[in-house]
Parts: C-alpha cells; structure tokens; sequence
C-alpha cells in the first residue's frame, strides 16, 4: 500500500495543479490502466493470430496466449491473396498527389488572408469557413457524379480532386503566417523581392511547425479513407489500402481465414503505427492543433 | 499630384464615361487583384466540390432521375417527401441518434477519465497514452476487421473470454437488438483516445491560482473538479461534443464492412442509407434528398461549434 502511495507521488509530482496529487488516484488511476491494457487487446489478438499455426485448429483462434510454434505462413498466404504492394502503392500515391497540391492551394490562400487586403475580403473568408460545416464526406453523391463528368470515374485523381483545396489548411496557414513579424517582409521588400519569393523564403522557412502538422492530419485522415474511393474506383488495381483491406476481409471471413485477416490487418496498419511510435509527440500535437480536421 | 497638375482632374473626369462609383470599385478589383490569383486555386475546387455539390444536391433532389424510357423531370418536393416516408429511412435517423448519443456521451466520459488519469507526462503516462491513442490512427476498415473476429459467435474472442459465463451465447452482430451497440463499441474503443487530446490541452489550462485558493480553503477533490475543474473545460466538453456528433454521422466504413446496416436495418445509419440510394437502388433523387436533410442538420451543429470555437479563443 505504502508502495503505491509512492508510486503514485512519483506519477504526479509534475502534474499540472488541476490533477496533482489527489483527484486522478481517487478517480482511478489503476482503472485507467486496467482500460489502456483494454484497448490494446484488439491489437495483440492481431499479432498473436497472425503468428499461430493453422494446424492449431480455430477453437484456439481467440487464445490471446501466444502459440509456441509461431509461424510466418499467414503473413504469406495474405500476401499472396491481396494485392497488398498495389494498395500501399496506390494510397501512397492518393495521399502524396492530394498533400502536395494542398500544399500549394492553402499556403498561396493562407497568405492572402494573412498579409493582403483586398475586395470581399470577409465574405470570400466566410465563404471558406462554409467549406468546413459542409461536411465533405455528406456531398458524396453529387462529386461522384462531377467526378464522372469530368471524365475522372475510376481514377486515382478522381479520388483526390475533392481534397485538393482545404479550409482548414488555409485557417491553419493563415494563422502561422499572421505569426510572422512584417518586419522580416518589410526588409524584403526593399530588397524588391515579389510575392512567390517572399513566401518561398520568408513565410514558408518559418512556418514549418505548422506545415508539418497539417501533413500529418492530412496524410492520416486520407490515409484512412474508405467510402469516396470505394465509390469512386472500379478496377481492382486501383484501389486504395482500405478498400483492399475490405475486399481481402469479406473473401477470407469466407473461408473463416482468420488468421490470414489478421495478417492483412496487420500488413495495413503496420507502416502508420511504426511512424507513430517513432514520431508520437509531433503526431499527438498535430492532432491537437487540428481540432477540426 | 493634386498640386502639380490640379486641371487634370476634370478632364480625366469627363475622358471616363463611367460614373465614379464603378470606377472607384474597378480600382479595387485591380488593387485586389494579386490576392484574388492567390485564392484563385483553392476557389476552383471549393467551387467544384463543395459549393457546387450543394447546388446539384438541390437540384438533384429536385428531380426524378431520367430512366431509359422517361427523361428526368421535376418533381418537386416528392423527393423529400419519399425519404420521410421511407421506414428504412426514419429507422436509419433512430438509429443514427441512439449511436450518436450512445457513442458521444461514453467515449468522451472516458476520455475526460484518461485525461484526469494521465495529465502528467512521463514515461509511464506517454505509454498509457499512445495505448489509447492507437485507434484513431487506424482506418475504421482495419478496426472492423479485428472486431468482427472479437463478435464471432462461439469462437470469437468475446464468447471464448466473457460469453462463457453467460446463460446463453449471444450472436453479437446477427441479433438486431445487439449489433447496434457491438458496432457502438467500435466507434468508443476507436475515437475515445481522440477526445483525451482535447481534454489533456484544456487541464492544461485551468488556472492555477484557482486551483491554490481552493486548496487553502480546504476544498475536497471532488469539490475542486465540480467548482472549478468542470467549469473551467466546459468550452472543451463543448467543443468535443460537436465533433463527436460529427463522427457519429459522418463515420460509417464499420457498417459497410461489418454489417451492412443488417440484420433486418438494425445498424442502417443515414450516411449509409444516402449510399445505398444512389449506388445500390441508382435513385440520386432520394440519395440527394436524403443528403440534403442530413445537411441542414450538421450545418447547425457546426454552426453551433464555431460559435464554442470563437468563445474558447475569446475567453482565453
């Protein structure tokens, strides 16, 4: 008892005021670990049935003990059922092709609003903060049926075209580039540097905090996504990781395959989790920052 | 300039047939100019895919697709008025608000819970977080997979550790009553470690000096989270509720992977409902008036948390 009361101290001795000390214990710190431990479940089933033998037979499928026979051959059969390389292919593709024209649509509005002054400058700022309550994702049908106007149905552009501009970037943009002193662009200007040159070398250079924020929320989200390139792509080597995840799912729940599931599962999200672990406080900030995604 | 050539004025004056207010609007335009060409990109595509979509939306809703043998023609209101009567409709709206509120009020008590927990950053508390925070990271469909192994009658994680213990083993996604939390639960384990964030920023926050006098005046933890704890994050808990509403509506790849809004509509939420109208029935009309009421609905919800958004910078 006394150890824990230790323990507890040591926890708390940083902690802002708000929770130091006395209301976290009481409320559970030890509940809370029980809960983390929780969470991780889905997780180490994951690993663990990834690595069992199927000669275990399925009534050990759910056994969260590891097998002592471990083996890599549902890593393979996954491998070969799925065309995983594709997909990572293909999502890397759809995530890099929408970060890099978002980068250049939000940093060139960004500045607009930071540092121009200019005609319907409130309305055409109201106008982007609209953007944000019309919930992409709701608007589904009607870009399916421009995306397929413009002749783009099936297409990996198709799937990114809708994300190419985003408010939030530019929200985000704007408000690190107001950051920056205008003495820094007052100098530059009398060196008769011009609008691109000024962003390049003064504004970007010192926004990169938020830059790389932004990347992070939104590479993850699109990373993530599952419905617009579901509707959007037909050829099966079009498709992005998480429609191939689906696809690989409904064909091995099928053939109660669970063990090759969990290696396609794993096979998925492995790459994110790993940049995660390496880079969890940027990650953790980002999300943060970026209350509205 | 005045001073150096006061006589031309007049005659630039009469030279411009145009009236001074257009003029003065021109030279604007034309000082606005280089900022127009820098919002020029980002308009294009919020023009094309958002404030466009809105309007064919509209139109859409307002129209009976063509068919081959009829071309498309206005009908009003019908649209609308289909979809309200549509049962596999207001069932997908009740069941969108018992997963909105089932899903919104657990995970963020949770959340504020992890958040009490782990305020303070150390290695034990960073581990205890990033445990948490791993779902967010994962797309939904990797999450439904792993969850319909946990749901697996009999031999599932769930029957093989706990379902054992009951009188009868339930079948988890395949018993209406049932599936509807089982893809709750979901939806907690996924985004709780999201809203944690939020929570951790406002304890942050909470001003110290109060903190301090209520520890002189004797105060008890529990007064302190109830008189000062609670009020100070209440723009949080506000601001966490509009986009954990957003998420309850907005977040369907669990039911298209799982369930597809099965057995007999018991997991149909309304985005799932607008998909299967246009891409499984072909029926834009319905699908474009279904997207439209649920619009209407989350335009006010967003409203409502740019007005939490504008208060929480205001008050700090």
């Amino acid at each position: 008892m006394k150890l824990f009361k230790q323990l507890f101290k040591q926890l708390f001795k940083d902690a802002p005021l708000a929770t130091r000390n006395e209301i976290t214990p009481k409320l559970g710190f030890a509940l809370v670990v029980l809960l983390a431990l929780v969470w991780l479940i889905p997780f180490l089933w994951m690993v663990v049935a990834t690595l069992r033998p199927a000669s275990d037979g399925i009534n050990a499928m759910a056994e969260l003990m590891p097998s002592m026979k471990p083996t890599l051959d549902n890593i393979r059969d996954a491998w070969d059922i799925g065309d995983f390389p594709r997909y990572f292919l293909n999502t890397t593709i759809i995530c890099t092709g929408i970060l890099l024209v978002q980068l250049v649509t939000v940093t060139l509005a960004g500045f607009a609003f930071a540092r121009l002054a200019f005609a319907g400058k409130t309305l055409i700022f109201y106008l982007f903060l609209l953007q944000l309550m019309l919930v992409p994702v709701l608007l589904i049908v009607p870009n399916l049926t421009l995306v397929a106007k413009l002749g783009l149905y099936d297409t990996l552009t198709g799937v990114m075209m809708p994300f190419f501009a985003s408010a939030f970037g530019t929200f985000l943009m704007r408000q690190a580039f107001e950051a920056i002193p205008t003495e820094l662009e007052d100098a530059a200007l009398i060196d008769g540097a011009g609008v691109f040159a000024r962003i390049r070398h003064i504004y970007v250079p010192l926004s990169l905090p938020s830059f790389s924020a932004f990347a992070i929320v939104s590479v993850t989200s699109h990373w993530n996504d599952f419905l617009w390139p579901l509707m959007v792509i037909n050829s099966p080597d079009k498709r992005p990781l998480t429609v191939g995840l689906s696809v690989f799912t409904t064909t091995a729940e099928g053939t109660q395959a669970w063990g090759t599931i969990a290696a396609g599962t794993l096979i998925v999200i492995a790459p994110l989790l790993v940049t995660f672990l390496i880079f969890q406080k940027r990650f953790i900030s980002s999300f943060v920052t970026s209350g509205i995604k | 300039m005045s001073l150096a050539e006061p006589a031309a004025l007049p005659v630039a004056a009469i030279a411009s047939s145009r009236p001074p207010v257009v003029r003065r609007l021109s030279a604007a335009v034309k000082a606005s100019l280089p900022a127009y060409l820098l919002l020029l990109p980002s308009l294009i595509f919020l023009a094309a895919f958002t404030y466009g979509a809105v309007g064919r939306v509209i139109v859409d809703a307002l129209y009976q697709r063509a068919t081959p043998r009829a071309p498309s023609r206005f009908v009003g209101l019908d649209n609308v008025a289909a979809v309200l009567a549509d049962p596999a409709f207001t069932g997908a709206v009740v069941n969108n608000l018992i997963y909105a509120v089932g899903t919104v009020v657990p995970s963020m008590a949770l959340a504020f819970l992890f958040a009490l927990a782990l305020s303070r950053t150390n290695a034990v508390t960073s581990a205890l977080r990033a445990a948490l925070f791993l779902p967010v990271l994962i797309p939904m469909v990797a999450a439904s997979a792993l969850f319909l192994f946990i749901f697996l009658p009999n031999v599932g994680l769930l029957d093989h550790y706990i379902g054992r213990l009951l009188p009868v083993l339930p079948n988890w996604l395949g018993d209406p009553d049932i599936a509807l939390v089982a893809i709750m639960v979901i939806t907690i384990w996924k985004n709780a470690g999201y809203y944690m964030l939020f929570f951790l920023a406002g304890l942050q926050a909470v001003p110290e000096d109060a903190m301090e006098a209520s520890y002189l005046d004797g105060a008890g933890p529990w007064q302190r989270l109830r008189y000062i704890i609670l009020p100070e994050l209440r723009p949080t808990f506000l601001f966490v509720t509009v986009i954990a509403g957003l998420n309850a509506v907005t977040q369907v790849d669990h039911v298209f992977v799982m369930t597809k809004g099965g057995p007999s509509n018991a997991t149909n939420l309304v985005l799932f409902y607008i998909y299967q109208q246009a891409v499984e029935h072909y029926d834009v009309g319905k699908a474009s008036a279904a997207t439209l009421l649920s619009l209407g609905v989350l335009m006010g919800l967003t409203a409502l948390s740019f007005r939490t958004l504008a208060n929480r910078e205001g008050g700090s």
